[in-house]
């Protein structure tokens, strides 16, 4: 199979997920959107490395993943954090400060 | 015997070669993180705070000397060379940056330590500006009891000692992978330092998460752009990047595949500039700036908003000049536009804004676009006009939230600017400093602020910019009225009965305060031998 569909497929996921960071409510499945697009760089990052031959990218890959576990830890912590004082995980409701 | 003759088909890896002596300043700094997390864990709560500081202060000491000997044993100029693979450059620019970048820290902690803003807990403890214990929740009984006893989250100081050590790396990553990492090392402490202020803690909540939402999406656009970018090139090291741009690299059949596409390229250099011009601040990508200054503590919000720009700026420079300079034509007038914008509604909102730290967020939007103009400028002048404008810049601005803090009433910091109306009448002192930053924003004479914007004004001229140069000077002609409205405001109206009140701070606000005055007014009188190292130091080692 020609690798170049994974990058199709890479970049559709990419889409997806940044469509989801700004269409979706929630905190947690904003965040969720946001490991979409980590994944999809991880994919094309693979794809990149084997129609290169070298094996820089996928060495990339496995960086981003621990960035990845790193940003969870990180922003579940803030995420839980105003769940618990508001009761709600909505951005919508994050909105004491406007223009 | 397979085994036998797998092991014999891979190739040994070959370990690499680290330079330590290089790369010391960056390892201080971590190792000093390092120490002050076991230092949390093992060191008795009542000792926890002297021990932080100290650990900190030592650390970032520590770093800046080995800053200084680097530069002084000429790894600035005739020694500057790449380090670790290829992974960190170690030259004029990375040192001079993460020389600010450590005082910048030094100053920032100071402040991060001032104990005596807060009224008393109700065991007689003195208390920081960060919330007693993070994750209770607000209002509720546990956070009362921590309160009152007069618990302090001590994590801030290794928190601030990480976010240093990724931005010492920022400016000086020499390949993507490496400035990915360093972009995430130093974000992901400051979204948590954000959600840590002790009063209006929902605002300060809500600008973490705002700040850590928008900036995970960014970094996400980050990413996919290096994918991209390593995809057409074969290679996330700038020096073949640029080789690669430039068609000097030897061509593998792979290669001229991908390199006859053109939209990998561009599209990864467009996603890599969002993700750098979201941390710098610049319009259309500046919508967290005002709520993440405004809700993270104002020690916090001074140190993010000065060292932030000064490692995004320094990454920004190098990645554009070392391995995109073959993309001139290309990036430079998406620069323009973005400069333009910033320049613009960073001044004329910013005229709109009655709250002190919302303005001196529009502010720094404003500076950014400023600072842009110094890149464009595609030269070497340009590099040292924006070396220099970030030093100058970095000072001011820590001075100007420093000031923030001491304005007090009831509630805590009294930000709105009504409340400021006649505190040059009640603290003569704090008002004249406060101007004397303001003035330094706004770009008068005799202060940094119109040496660095005459340099990059310069530099971006030389550079055949002018209509840019045109548009910083009117732009800055708009911020002044809005920092010289704030001037006559406390000069010139009478001052409140119910008006808030001018704290005393220890000696370590005072130094803050005293230091970015000092480096304020010397780098407005006195520039030359500052500007001659900005420019001994603006040469990229590729």
């Amino acid at each position: 199979m020609n690798p170049v569909n994974y990058l199709y497929l890479a970049a559709l996921l990419f889409t997806i997920g940044a469509v989801g960071v700004l269409v979706r409510r929630n905190a947690i499945v904003l965040f969720m959107c946001v490991e979409l697009m980590l994944n999809a760089c991880n994919l094309a990052l693979v794809t990149f490395s084997r129609l290169h031959g070298n094996l820089d990218g996928q060495i990339i890959a496995f960086f981003t993943m621990v960035v990845a576990a790193a940003e969870v830890v990180v922003g579940l912590a803030i995420i839980v954090s105003v769940f618990r004082t508001r009761h709600s995980a909505s951005v919508d409701d994050t909105n004491l400060m406007k223009l | 015997m397979t085994g036998m003759t797998l092991a014999a088909a891979i190739p040994p890896i070959p370990a690499p070669h680290i330079e330590y002596l290089q790369l010391s300043p960056m390892l201080a700094v971590f190792g000093a993180a390092l120490v002050g997390i076991l230092a949390e864990a093992f060191v008795p709560r009542r000792h926890r705070y002297a021990t932080q500081v100290g650990i900190a202060l030592a650390g970032l000491a520590a770093s800046f000397g080995l800053i200084l000997y680097l530069a002084q044993a000429g790894y600035a100029t005739t020694k500057a060379d790449l380090a670790a693979m290829g992974a960190v450059a170690v030259d004029g620019p990375s040192l001079f940056l993460q020389g600010v970048i450590t005082l910048v820290a030094v100053v920032a902690v100071l402040q991060f330590a001032e104990r005596r803003l807060e009224p008393r807990s109700g065991a007689g403890a003195a208390v920081d500006a960060f919330a007693p214990e993070a994750a209770a929740v607000p209002g509720s009984d546990a956070e009362r009891r921590a309160a009152t006893s007069g618990h302090a989250t001590t994590e801030i100081y290794p928190l601030t000692m990480f976010a240093v050590g990724g931005m010492l790396l920022f400016p000086a990553a020499s390949d993507l992978l490496t400035m990915f990492v360093a972009l995430e090392v130093f974000s992901l402490p400051l979204y948590l330092m954000c959600a840590l202020a002790r009063r209006r803690r929902l605002l300060s909540q809500e600008a973490a998460v705002k700040y850590f939402l928008l900036g995970a999406f960014s970094s996400a656009f980050f990413l996919f752009g290096l994918a991209l970018v390593y995809g057409y090139a074969g290679s996330v090291q700038f020096g073949q990047i640029a080789r690669v741009v430039e068609g000097t690299a030897t061509v593998t059949p792979a290669l001229a595949n991908t390199t006859g596409n053109d939209a990998l390229l561009l599209i990864g250099l467009a996603m890599l500039g969002v993700g750098l011009l979201f941390k710098v601040g610049a319009v259309p990508f500046h919508m967290w700036t005002p709520d993440v200054y405004q809700g993270a503590p104002t020690p916090v919000t001074g140190f993010m908003a000065a060292a932030t720009k000064v490692a995004a700026f320094g990454a920004m420079l190098r990645l554009l000049y070392v391995a995109f300079p073959g993309l001139a034509w290309d990036w430079r007038p998406v620069l323009w536009g973005v400069a333009i914008l910033t320049m613009v509604a960073g001044a004329v909102i910013a005229v709109t804004q009655t709250d002190v730290k919302r303005l001196l967020a529009y502010s720094s939007v404003a500076h950014a676009g400023f600072i842009l103009t110094g890149v464009i400028a595609l030269n070497q002048h340009g590099i040292g006009a924006v070396l220099f404008y970030l030093a100058a810049y970095s000072f001011v601005t820590l001075g100007a939230f420093a000031v923030v803090t001491l304005v007090r009433d009831a509630d805590g910091e009294a930000t709105h600017l009504s409340r400021w109306a006649g505190l040059g009448r009640r603290s003569p002192l704090l008002a004249a400093v406060f101007a004397l930053f303001l003035l330094a924003f706004a770009g008068i004479p005799l202060t940094s602020g119109f040496t660095g914007k005459f340099a990059v004004f310069q530099a971006a001229a030389s550079g055949g910019a002018m209509p840019l140069v045109i548009v910083g000077v009117l732009s800055s002609a708009v911020a002044a009225f809005f920092y010289i409205r704030v001037i006559v405001l406390m000069f010139f109206s009478d001052p409140r009965a119910d008006g808030p009140t001018v704290a005393v701070p220890s000696a370590l606000t005072g130094t803050a305060i005293a230091l970015g005055a000092v480096v304020t007014v010397v780098l407005g009188v006195a520039p030359e031998y500052f500007l001659h190292l900005a420019n001994q130091a603006s040469l990229l080692v590729r």
